[in-house]
This record gives structure tokens, C-alpha cells and sequence, in this order.
């Protein structure tokens, strides 16, 4: 960031300084990393409930009768299968078949959609999606990424948590469907859904009310929790994060991201080069692993053998549930398998990782 | 919040000299901006280093940061409880968090260290 041009501060902006947080440089964004820490914050997430803000992601909404098709064809899932009150996980693909960004999808009614984005990608998302709109008949594509501020209230807890403030009953939604209601008297849209491989919810609210709705959220128990537990908690969860296992270099097959590509839909952007890759073969494959000596493997770091690189750490950390380093890396296929033996060059040692099964963590149910 | 008797560098150590020995840790300032500390490797018993010699790392879970040694001499003693316990580290950095004893070959290299109220004064300016 060049210096004079200031960071973007969300509506709870003053909320995080109330609660000390640590502000860091996010994406441009001015954002809290953590509170009283990053494993207590991770902890209770997985034990109770944490309260995120994650007002800096984008929102680009859709709208008209060719606004279905229109995302059919942009975007690999199938949009098709979307019905009201329904979300679901695709991305944005390049005619390589290769990540522009991973989004959600949801569906508020017939011809009306709300593309959520990652803060990072947001003004060049909504550059590719309004470029490829431009000519198309009855589509329009707004940027409404001003118009919300976003709360996801995660972990076991959260639904008691939110279930006594809301309109609607969230006990009743589905994972991925959604509600618009009220939450403690205020306009919101309730989605079950999240980043962190527990049960929550994400809350969609005008900005000016969103500070109310998050201290009564943490006055009913959740912890506010920075973006230092958003990652280690996704990464438990094997969770993609744009700029590290997805980017315009990797296809969906490569990321273990194959359920999101609906082949069989008609055709899409990136469709061809993604039955080429297919017919052909994966280069390299995303897996887990799990460091064995002591160290931590993290993003960047070459995954070696006989004295060569031959993959790359995409993202790896120290994981608070299982006390361990964990990590993700793209290896040749050959080398994907579970129980694989790896090394990873950290700092010039060969640190010994094995590949194990992902998600690291998955919640009981 | 920083003892008076210590030397401090712009890398965040913190040193204590004890007649020819420095006691070397890392500060408060740098507890706090590394997070939770979850590995440290230090170097062994007799090992030499030239003033600002990289001579081991710290993880936390958010980042690695290496620790440099301001002083020129010879690792006399390490902290096994520090390694074996890394919280020691966000728990007592000026205390039982130590990492080494050196043994220094130059008092010189200690002229270039700045006293705790520079040090805080460096930090609070945000340079740090």
C-alpha cells in the first residue's frame, strides 16, 4: 500500500478498537487479526461461538430476466438448481479454466441474484462480471459492496446465540439456505453458511446497524474472533483462501474443487479448458499435510525431493484443535496419495511432512 | 514495562549483562507482535556468532521471526524450559522467557544498544 492512500475501515471499525483488537492491513482494508489471541479466539469457535467481521467482502447483485442464464454461463455450478432462499459455493473462472475468484451465490428471487466476493478481488470481480453483462439483454449488475456490513457468528453455540434476536427461525435453515428477517429488530439476511468448518450463520446488515447487532451478539455469548482464527480455522476445515491454494494459475480439478464444476450443465466460461485438462490429466494435485518434526511449513515453501522443488506450500499453519503443524501444498499426482512422505524446505532444512486426509477437521454432526 | 537495567536493539532483543555475560531475550514489544508462540529453536552450547548473527527462530502461530544476537561471542547456556514450553515466552519475555547466555567477546558491541527509555520511545514512535 503507497503511502498517503488510507485504508478502508468497515462500520465496526470502532467495535474492534472498543475491544483492543490488533488492526492489520487486509486487502486494503483496516481489519482486526485477533483480540486476546489467536488460539483462544480458534478455540472458541469450535467450543462456543465467535463473531466475525467480515464487512470487507464484496457483494455484487445481479438482477433482471437474463440474469440467470447470464450466471450459468459465467460461472462452473449450476445455477439452475439455485431455487429462493438458496445459496451455494462456485467461482469465477478465465476461458483457462483458472480462478479470477471463489464466490457464493445467492439466490434472493427468480431474477435476482447477490454474488458475494472476496474483499481482495472485489473491484476487479465486479469489472469481469459487469464487462461480460455489458450487451447482454436484461441483465444489470450493481456493486453493492457499500450497502452491507457482514457478521459471521460461528460455532456450536451460534445458533442459540442468534436464535432469541431473530425474526425467522434459523434453527430451521438449511446449511447453505437463507432467510431476510430482522435480527434485533433490524433488516438482515440470514445465512447458514460460513468459513470455518462449524455450524453459523452470516448476517448481511445495513451498515449503520451493524454495530447494535454485534455487541448483543457478544452480549449472548460469542467472542469477537480475528481474521488470524478465520485462517486457521478454514485451514482445519481445508477450506480454499484465494491467493493461496486458488488463483489464476489453478483449475478446479487441481484444487480439489471438482463438486463445484457441473459439466454436464451446457457450456461456461472456462469449460473447454477445463474438459482439456480433464481428457488430460492434472499437473499437480492440492493435498494435506501434516509436518512430523518440529517447525511450521507455510505458504510459499517448496515441497523437495532429490534435492528439487517439486510443489509448494499454499498455506500451513500451527492448528489450535490438533496441536500440530498442518499445511496444504500442490505436489505432482504422483506424490498425492495418503501416507505419502513429503519434505519441505523451510529455511534451508528439510522438514519430513506426511500426506494426510482433508479436511483436517470435520465437525461432529 | 521495560527493566532499566537491560539493553534493547532495534531487532527487539533484549540483553543483561552479567560481568563478561549477556542474558538474550526477546522484548515485550516483540512477544506481543509475534502472537502465541508455539516453537522455538535455539542454537547449541559452544556455538560462535558475530554481533547480529541470526542464532535461532521463533514461531508463532501467525508468523516466524528470526532473533539476531547483538553481540559477538559464545553460547554459554540455553533456556531448554523455553523450548520446551514456549508460552514462557508471551508469559515472562524479560524474564523466564530468557533464550541464551553469551559469553562476549567485544564490550564495544554493546555501545550501539539503545537504554529502555530509547527503546521505548523507538517503539512508540512506530517506527519499530
Amino acid at each position: 500500500m503507497s503511502e498517503g492512500q488510507s485504508l478502508q475501515r468497515t462500520p465496526l471499525y470502532g467495535c474492534h478498537l472498543e475491544a483492543a483488537a490488533r488492526m492489520v492491513d487486509f486487502a486494503g482494508w483496516e481489519m482486526p487479526v485477533q483480540y486476546t489471541g489467536v488460539i483462544e479466539e480458534h478455540r472458541a469457535v469450535r467450543t462456543a461461538a465467535g463473531l466475525f467481521d467480515v464487512s470487507h467482502m464484496g457483494e455484487v447483485r445481479v438482477k433482471g430476466a437474463g440474469a440467470e442464464a447470464f450466471l450459468q454461463r459465467l460461472t462452473p455450478n449450476d445455477v439452475s438448481k439455485l431455487v429462493p432462499g438458496r445459496a451455494h459455493y462456485s467461482g469465477l473462472l478465465n476461458e483457462r479454466g483458472t480462478y479470477i475468484d471463489d464466490i457464493l451465490i445467492y439466490k434472493l428471487g427468480a431474477a435476482d441474484f447477490m454474488v458475494v466476493v472476496n474483499a481482495s478481488n472485489a473491484p476487479r470481480d465486479f469489472e469481469w462480471i459487469a464487462s461480460r453483462a455489458a450487451g447482454e439483454p436484461e441483465v444489470e449488475v450493481t456493486n453493492e459492496s457499500d450497502r452491507y456490513a457482514l457478521l459471521a457468528l460461528q460455532g456450536p453455540k451460534a445458533a442459540g446465540i442468534l436464535a432469541p434476536l431473530a425474526s425467522v427461525d434459523v434453527t430451521g435453515l438449511k446449511y447453505y439456505g437463507f432467510a431476510q428477517g430482522k435480527v434485533d429488530g433490524v433488516p438482515a439476511l440470514i445465512s447458514r453458511t460460513g468459513y470455518t468448518g462449524e455450524d453459523g450463520f452470516e448476517l448481511y446488515l445495513a451498515p449503520e446497524d451493524a454495530p447494535r447487532v454485534w455487541r448483543k451478539l457478544l452480549d449472548g455469548g460469542a467472542v469477537p474472533a480475528g481474521l488470524g482464527a478465520r485462517d486457521t480455522l478454514r485451514l482445519e476445515a481445508a477450506m480454499a483462501l484465494y491467493g493461496h491454494e486458488i488463483d489464476e494459475t489453478t483449475t478446479p480439478w487441481e484444487a480439489g474443487l471438482a463438486w463445484v464444476v457441473k459439466m454436464d450443465k451446457g457450456d461456461f466460461l472456462g469449460r473447454d479448458a477445463l474438459a482439456a485438462q480433464k481428457a488430460h490429466g492434472v499437473p499437480r494435485k492440492l493435498v494435506g499435510f501434516e509436518v512430523q518434526g518440529r517447525g511450521i511449513a507455510r505458504q510459499g515453501h517448496a515441497v523437495v525431493s532429490e534435492g528439487g522443488a517439486v510443489g509448494a506450500v499454499t498455506s500451513g499453519t500451527w492448528s489450535p484443535t490438533f496441536e500440530k503443524a498442518l499445511g496444504l501444498a500442490y505436489v505432482p499426482p504422483e506424490l498425492a496419495a495418503v501416507g505419502t512422505a513429503l519434505a519441505i524446505d523451510v529455511r534451508g532444512r528439510a522438514l519430513p511432512a506426511v500426506v494426510v486426509e482433508i479436511p483436517f477437521y470435520r465437525r461432529a454432526r | 514495562m521495560y527493566p532499566r537495567d537491560y539493553l534493547y536493539s532495534r531487532e527487539h532483543e533484549w540483553l543483561r549483562v552479567e560481568d563478561d555475560l549477556c542474558v538474550l531475550g526477546i522484548t515485550e514489544f516483540a512477544q506481543q507482535e509475534l502472537g502465541e508462540v508455539v516453537f522455538v529453536e535455539l542454537p547449541e552450547i559452544g556455538q560462535v556468532f558475530d554481533a547480529n548473527d541470526e542464532l535461532g527462530t521463533i514461531e508463532s502461530v501467525k508468523a516466524v521471526a528470526e532473533v539476531f544476537t547483538p553481540v559477538a561471542g559464545e553460547v554459554v547456556e540455553v533456556n531448554d524450559a523455553v523450548v520446551d514450553d514456549p508460552e514462557l515466552l508471551n508469559e515472562d519475555p524479560h524474564g523466564d522467557g530468557w533464550l541464551i547466555k553469551i559469553r562476549f567477546s567485544s564490550a564495544d558491541d554493546l555501545k550501539t544498544m539503545m537504554k529502555a527509555d530509547e527503546y521505548e520511545e523507538f517503539v512508540q514512535s512506530g517506527e519499530a
